[in-house]
């Protein structure tokens, strides 16, 4: 059983909770994710690591409210348990491997989308700790979506921030906030880009263009995380990999996005996925697979 | 009674338990069992006995059970097995023990699994634990995996009187016990669930939600949690595909899959919290037990389900047992066949199957004639749902990231068969891991083999 030490409602629907898991906190690198089981006959929810500290022993994570799993996970208080809860799976991002000197010499650009925000910070916590400033773009649908914006400000070497209706920050979508920063005469060597699957992919088109490298983290359907069932299967570069185990993250000009997105809906029934756009309103996202 | 003929053993109606996930197999009664185990002529040089990955003595239980001495007859399977109730349902018992067993050559060979699952279950039935090791030796041993290779070295180093702690991977212990093989074969509470409890009642700690290779590796619980020896049963977890175009298409799942969202995840349960999908038309592509166990799944579940298959039935991997019973249940066998394309609608979703009829060539390395295609056979299944079982492979996730484990180019660790003994000092390993996708039986064998190396290593430390 694993404690929730610390539970936060970020903003309507996104949950952050810190729980005790010590081996997991123990060995965990930023891009790595956890797999957790609210109870004993819950489903297994993949989740980026957002933080962790390792004197504590503890690990945190965001979640967004968007399927029955997430909604019942979001009803656990503070105090109370994890059923499961194990990790770390997946590689680490490339940053954290790289020789130090290699990883300084880049111009590094983290753009970041909706509740992709978490799984960014610890990257890019981990490259401020390094002594690395790198500039971000945090994008939401509206102001009151934003998540994470204090605790990205004080790691960030830049932060942009941007509302697609304009209510906060820059406007629209971060792809514009990208072109914005180029056309300022910005130059990066380096893209990451975390966050629903269809704002990665028009991230990737536009800094193909660009001619700028692109990471991308993807977070599809798996069951056990460590190679087994094949579920999270994509396409990279024309071969299948495994997302659990070869990534999460991958090269975002190799990714076939369109797969991607229609393998994510293989447990969606019409009606759900009809549902799903209704509840989800305005932080509709593209979840549902349909939208292209 | 005839004893050149095997007691019958109950079974629930063809038509009735292709609607349901309860077990298919009912088993003997104490009479039935006692009737059967009087055919048994106590060989001196027992052949079963040889027959038998973990040495059973086999004549000596059913001795006991013709007496109708059920607990001592558990006692004596004890000794060598830690998960009877297991082996008496899974093991393929018609090419072990009972292959071997004399009767067989003129009549029916005794139905050793039948008897040692009765046994098993009348233990269980009336509370009989194994009994614990009378002293603890203070060594301190870890296991990597919690399937019958796990399970089956563990019992037998806590027998010994070593304090050994499992570490599992997945939120439940027992491996392919638990996410494989389904209910209807090996129902996980009534016996997977009873079977590690008494392994824990020996003393064994197990400790789930911890991938070895990632939340810890094998020098860190030697050289920082005080593990004097490791024991490696993490199996071949790996599914295979085929490459063929089209196997990306929504409604293609790997039977690792489908069995562990239905086995593991309970997913055959209305009440369950796990999706699964519920196809009209399902091809499981393969012969081995895992393709007959996917398609049987697929059945209960309400589909037609055709089993598509390269070679023919002779060829097929699965037991006699398992194809007859998939036969009954109305499974359609399409062999000599070969699937060479998924297709699938503008959405993605499997529409259907393109296939090759094939026929039996010189052959091969493995002894089995080589299937070849026909030219210009080319032809279409419509389906909704592909589940491809095509065999697994053992999981990179430890020999990758343990300095010194050797493994060969199928990436099986590379272990001493007679001890388990690995090229890491101080590390064993049995199993699929080591073999490749075997069966639960030779598992446990590997696994009471490497028990006695890693004491005979310690013991002589």
């Amino acid at each position: 059983m694993y404690k929730i030490v610390k539970k936060q409602e970020l903003t309507t629907n996104i949950y952050l909770m810190e729980v005790e898991a010590k081996r997991v906190a123990k060995t965990c690198e930023p891009g790595q994710f956890v797999i957790v089981r609210m109870d004993n006959e819950g489903e297994r929810i993949p989740l980026t690591i957002c933080d962790y500290n390792r004197e504590k022993g503890t690990i945190t994570i965001v979640f967004q409210t968007v399927g029955a799993g997430t909604k019942m996970m979001a009803q656990l208080e503070e105090g109370e348990y994890f059923h499961d809860f194990v990790g770390p799976l997946g590689r680490p991002s490339e940053l954290v491997e790289q020789p130090l000197e290699e990883v300084k010499s880049k111009k590094i650009l983290f753009v970041a989308g909706g509740v992709g925000a978490a799984p960014v910070y610890p990257q890019v916590k981990w490259l401020h700790e390094h002594g690395i400033a790198v500039d971000v773009i945090v994008g939401s649908k509206t102001k009151d979506l934003l998540i994470l914006e204090k605790e990205m400000e004080s790691v960030a070497g830049n932060l942009y921030v941007t509302t697609d209706d304009g209510s906060y920050g820059r406007s629209g979508m971060v792809t514009q906030t990208i072109k914005d920063l180029v056309a300022e005469g910005k130059k990066y060597d380096l893209c990451i880009a975390i966050g629903p699957m269809i704002m990665m992919k028009f991230v990737c088109l536009l800094t193909k263009e660009l001619e700028i490298p692109t990471v991308v983290s993807l977070n599809p359907i798996m069951v056990d995380g460590t190679g087994m069932c094949g579920a999270c299967r994509v396409t990279v570069g024309g071969k299948v990999k495994f997302a659990c185990v070869d990534g999460p993250e991958f090269d975002g000009h190799e990714v076939n996005f369109d797969e991607a997105m229609r393998r994510q809906q293989i447990y969606k029934t019409a009606e759900g996925r009809a549902m799903l756009a209704l509840e989800e309103g305005d932080t509709h996202h593209g979840g549902c697979g349909n939208c292209q | 009674m005839d004893v050149l003929k095997r007691i019958p053993v109950r079974e629930q109606d063809a038509k009735e338990r292709a609607t349901n996930f309860k077990e298919v197999c009912l088993g003997y009664n104490k009479e039935e069992a006692m009737e059967e185990a009087s055919r048994c002529i106590n060989c001196k040089n027992a052949q079963c006995v040889k027959g038998c990955p973990v040495a059973i003595q086999i004549p000596q239980f059913i001795e006991q059970v013709k007496n109708g001495n059920i607990e001592e007859a558990y006692r004596i399977i004890s000794e060598s097995s830690a998960l009877p109730a297991v082996c008496g349902r899974v093991c393929p018992q018609e090419s072990q023990c009972e292959g071997k067993c004399i009767r067989g050559f003129k009549g029916d060979p005794i139905s050793i699994g039948k008897l040692e699952r009765f046994v098993a279950d009348w233990a269980r039935e009336n509370g009989i634990k194994p009994t614990p090791a009378a002293q603890k030796n203070g060594k301190k041993v870890a296991v990597i995996g919690s399937g019958p290779a796990g399970l089956t070295c563990a019992g037998d180093l806590a027998k010994m009187g070593y304090d050994v702690t499992i570490f599992e991977a997945l939120h439940e212990a027992g491996g392919v016990l638990v996410y494989g093989i389904p209910e209807f074969r090996l129902p996980k509470s009534g016996v997977v669930a009873k079977e590690i409890e008494n392994v824990k009642s020996l003393g064994v700690h197990i400790e789930t939600n911890v991938v070895v290779g990632k939340s810890v590796t094998i020098d860190q619980l030697m050289d920082e949690e005080g593990f004097h020896a490791v024991f490696i049963g993490s199996g071949a977890g790996l599914p295979k595909f085929m490459g063929i175009p089209g196997e990306n298409a929504n409604g293609v799942f790997s039977a690792n899959e489908y069995l562990t969202r239905s086995n593991l995840m309970k997913a055959f349960d209305p009440d369950s919290r796990t999706p699964i999908m519920h196809g009209k038309k399902v091809a499981v592509v393969g012969g081995g037990n895992v393709a007959m166990d996917a398609a049987r799944t697929a059945l209960r579940l309400g589909a037609e389900v055709h089993i598509v298959y390269r070679r023919s039935e002779e060829e097929l991997p699965a037991r006699v047992e398992e194809v007859h019973h998939a036969k009954e249940e109305g499974i359609i066998f399409d062999l000599l066949t070969n699937p060479i394309e998924i297709l699938s609608d503008d959405k993605g979703w499997v529409t259907g199957m393109k296939c090759i009829r094939m026929e039996l060539g010189e052959p091969d390395e493995s002894g089995r004639r080589r299937p070849v295609e026909v030219p210009g056979s080319e032809f279409v299944m419509e389906l909704d749902t592909v589940i491809m079982s095509l065999g697994t492979s053992p999981n990179p996730l430890i020999s990758s990231t343990t300095k010194g484990l050797d493994t060969n180019k199928w990436k099986c660790i590379i272990a001493d068969e007679n001890n388990g003994k690995t090229t890491k000092e101080g590390v064993y390993a049995g199993g699929d891991a080591v073999t490749g996708a075997a069966t639960v039986i030779l598992a446990m064998g590997a696994g009471k083999a490497a028990a006695k190396g890693i004491d005979e290593y310690l013991s002589a430390k």
